[in-house]
């Protein structure tokens, strides 16, 4: 198991690599960094003077890959590629465009992204789950039909509209809670809102696939088996189809877990939530590029992490799979 | 539908269209622009046609469409579907008007406007061109901001001035206007009914020639739905859609019907102008990618090996990348890349369409790994098929197996993948178009629209019309993709058709 874990690990090595390589590209060589020094300087009368000065504050003075003015390692060390890209393996993001401590900013911003996003995702699985069960107990009836009809229409609505309309209803119409902002005290204030929308929203989808779930674990021989002997069919449903269903089901929570972290862009923004997705947003909005090549870098580390962890998942729930 | 496809009117029609729009550029000295989304556009067009035609004569792939044909909903998202596509079509046809015979300088040459127009912007001409100061909301006849008017007698006052255009043609709108919509309303539908009896009698006279049989009987086998073809559910569908095209018709060019925008700009022509940027991007970001997903993915499963791990490999790279982290971070480098290089396009239309590309290039790049993986683990399975195997021990080439034995028998799968993944590009776009990494701002698209309005909700009273146009364009557009594609799925998916 824990060579496992360690040979998983020493494979997201050379994937981080390629994705920093990928990164790297965009960022440096696609456009030169005069190129985004003029486009944040304003793009006409735009002094060499000033492009200069703005690349050295940012330390993008220097060369691409290879120092020939330097000695030694410091041949290699003082580049944009060891000082903006290796120095991402450190975790060490350096300093935004703006000039502020991405790290500091990461570690602060984190915080109320899990809050928002844990409780989300909790009581979203609650509700889908339940959802899917009790359309999957009617199968084959009109409320199964009807109800995979209202989940695609469901889906088909814009997350955006979710978000507007209800901003519009509970905070502008009922006036129940604040429509947006933050704060860490009572965050439970403004909390609400968010993910009471963020679990409708992801309703239609959620429920049709776990019914997907559970109809294709109906069909297998131990169920036949069980309904044979008499069970009643709800017996069958929560003792044996749900204890089995929960391995996809875990298994598919278990990947987007790190994420988590990462928050949800466009909730966070448009409810004025301090975490890493409307960071992200505003570093996109802003152009500064020193975050967005961080939250890149972070995005993709979470995401192995998520591969690991699955597969380690499996066999916590299915002691029938060992891992070689 | 057999006896369709093999009309000539299929073959007629394409040169027909092709003669009437070359003697229309020739007669108005216009010259014809084409976009690059246009020239794919095209290109999908005619490969679809050929798909269709190749399909038509398969066993093996006609059973599958069969059944989609006789799946209700399917059928009626479909007609919602292709008259959603028929709009995106007359929008890609572009062309630039010659300017005004004063406007042109001395030498032979012809000089155009710089504005590239499509076939649609010409139909809708009033609804193009009718500016209103600022917002107004749908149907009204004033505007939705007080202004100082001077009255005839050279008093002034703080009031709602009546529009330009809106409801310009009234005298009395308090009193009139509930009763000209009435009016218009009642003469739209029956227009809609005109035209939906016309394409029904069309119907009804292609079964007549082909079953050589009388119409009444035909009318019947239409109706009753003894033909297997759900004829009642799709005749339905679009008597809907042929009673709210004639409503448009005569109301649009009259009334704001949607309302107008912060520019005074139609809501209604902003959403029709959208649908095109939606299509676009729902389809040419699967199959940019398409070519390089079907051949990779068969080549990692059938090759295996150093193969399968550099394939691997660069589909996890690129999956590891948050999509829209990737998505921003690409769209920003061409928008750099663009400011830069600014006489790489002649028009603004040309600017936003280059843009339009490469975001449906980069869509597509963050799409296709899901489909590598699931072709991958399906060539896998076949590679130790009987027959693949009997061609191996024959010596044909890997190549050639590919090609002749593994990749028609995942086509069904790349076909699923296609119609699936539409929908969620179309959403897509509006969230991406929020986070200030869609389509050009200049572009019509409901992410736009989206995003402009909702800045209005703060405002008393509020400004809801341009959200409920995307809402409702977008809506409809999605759930016909969702419900068709169900369709789809449930025809070609052979786990599902067993059932």
């Amino acid at each position: 198991m824990l060579s496992y874990i360690v040979r998983r690990s020493l494979y997201a090595i050379p994937i981080l690599i390629g994705v920093n390589l990928i990164t790297f590209i965009l960022f440096f060589v696609v456009n030169t960094p005069d190129d985004m020094a003029r486009m944040h300087l304003g793009m006409k009368r735009v002094t060499p003077e000033a492009v200069e000065q703005w690349k050295q504050e940012r330390g993008y003075d220097r060369p691409l890959v290879i120092n020939s003015a330097a000695d030694g390692s410091d041949k290699f060390t003082e580049t944009i590629f060891f000082q903006n890209t290796v120095k991402l393996f450190a975790f060490d993001f350096g300093r935004s465009d703006a000039g502020r401590d991405i790290s500091f900013d990461i570690t602060e911003r984190m915080w109320p992204s899990l809050m928002l996003a844990v409780p989300s995702l909790i009581i979203g699985l609650l509700v889908n789950i339940t959802f899917a069960l009790l359309v999957a107990f009617f199968r084959a009836s009109y409320i199964d039909v009807w109800g995979v009809i209202l989940c695609v229409v469901l889906m088909s609505i814009s997350g955006m509209f979710y978000i507007i309309g209800g901003q519009f209803l509970l905070g502008k119409v009922l006036h129940l809670v604040p429509i947006s902002g933050f704060d860490m005290q009572n965050a439970f204030k403004f909390l609400v809102i968010p993910v009471i929308i963020g679990v409708i929203s992801g309703i239609g989808s959620g429920t049709r696939w776990y019914r997907t779930i559970f109809l294709e674990e109906m069909e297998k021989d131990y169920v036949r088996t069980a309904r044979a002997k008499g069970l009643p069919e709800t017996l069958v449903l929560f003792k044996h189809i749900l204890k089995n269903a929960m391995i996809p089901i875990l298994t598919g929570v278990v990947v987007v877990l790190p994420l988590l972290f990462m928050g949800s862009l466009i909730t966070e923004s448009f409810f004025g939530i301090p975490g890493l997705g409307s960071y992200t947003i505003d570093a996109i909005n802003s152009q500064d590029f020193a975050i967005v090549r961080s939250m890149v870098f972070l995005g993709s580390v979470l995401y192995i992490v998520g591969l690991i962890l699955t597969d380690i998942s499996y066999t916590m729930v299915d002691p029938r799979i060992r891992l070689q | 539908m057999k006896f369709l496809s093999r009309h000539p009117i299929f073959i007629l029609l394409p040169i027909l269209l092709i003669v009437v729009w070359a003697g229309g550029l020739y007669l108005s000295g216009a010259k014809a622009v084409f976009l690059w989304t246009d020239v794919l556009v095209y290109i999908l067009v005619l490969s679809i046609s050929l798909f269709a035609i190749s399909s038509a004569n398969k066993e093996h792939l006609r059973d599958p469409w069969r059944q989609v044909v006789r799946h209700k909903l399917g059928m009626a998202s479909l007609v919602v579907l292709l008259i959603y596509v028929l709009i995106g079509l007359l929008d890609s046809v572009h062309f630039r008007l010659a300017l005004d015979a004063d406007k042109q300088t001395a030498n032979q040459e012809i000089n155009h406007e710089s504005e590239v127009l499509s076939v649609l912007d010409i139909l809708v001409t009033p609804i193009r061109v009718q500016y209103e100061k600022t917002y107004s909301a749908p149907f009204a006849s004033h505007l939705y901001a007080k202004e100082t008017v001077e009255h005839s007698d050279g008093t002034r006052a703080r009031e709602f001035p009546r529009l330009e255009f809106g409801g310009a043609h009234l005298q009395d709108p308090d009193k009139e206007k509930f009763g000209d919509i009435a009016v218009k309303s009642f003469t739209g539908l029956m227009i809609g009914l005109v035209i939906w009896s016309a394409i029904t009698l069309v119907i009804i006279l292609g079964y007549c020639r082909h079953y050589r049989s009388s119409f009444s009987e035909n009318l019947n086998l239409v109706f009753s739905e003894s033909s297997g073809i759900p004829w009642r559910v799709i005749l339905g569908t679009l008597l809907v859609m042929c009673f709210l095209m004639g409503l448009a018709i005569t109301l649009a060019p009259n009334y704001h019907i949607l309302g107008t925008d912060k520019v005074g700009q139609d809501v209604f022509f902003q959403s029709l102008k959208s649908i095109r940027t939606g299509l676009v991007i729902g389809t040419l970001s699967t199959l940019i990618m398409l070519p390089f997903a079907v051949m990779l993915g068969i080549m990692a499963g059938y090759f295996k090996g150093w193969v399968d791990d550099v394939i691997q490999y660069l589909y996890t790279t690129l999956n590891s990348i948050p999509g829209v982290l990737l998505i921003a971070a690409a769209v920003l480098m061409i928008q750099v890349y663009m400011a830069n290089n600014p006489e790489m396009f002649e028009t603004d239309a040309e600017r936003a369409d280059a843009r339009l590309f490469f975001l449906c290039v980069i869509l597509g790049i963050t799409s296709w790994t899901g489909l590598c993986r699931l072709l991958r683990g399906e060539a896998l399975k076949l590679s130790a098929v009987d027959y693949v195997q009997a061609s191996q021990a024959f010596g044909v080439s890997g190549f050639k197996i590919l090609w002749r034995h593994i990749q028609p028998n995942v086509m069904h799968i790349v076909l699923i993948a296609i119609v699936l993944d539409f929908s969620g590009l179309v959403l897509a776009e509006a969230v991406l178009s929020y986070v200030g990494v869609g389509v050009d701002p200049t572009m019509h698209s409901w992410g736009n629209l989206i995003n402009g309005a909702r800045l209005e909700m703060a405002r008393e009273p509020i400004v809801w019309w341009s959200l409920l146009a995307a809402f409702i364009f977008m809506f409809a557009l999605v759930l016909a993709a969702n419900l068709f594609s169900d369709a789809v799925r449930d025809a070609f998916d052979p786990r599902l058709r067993k059932q």
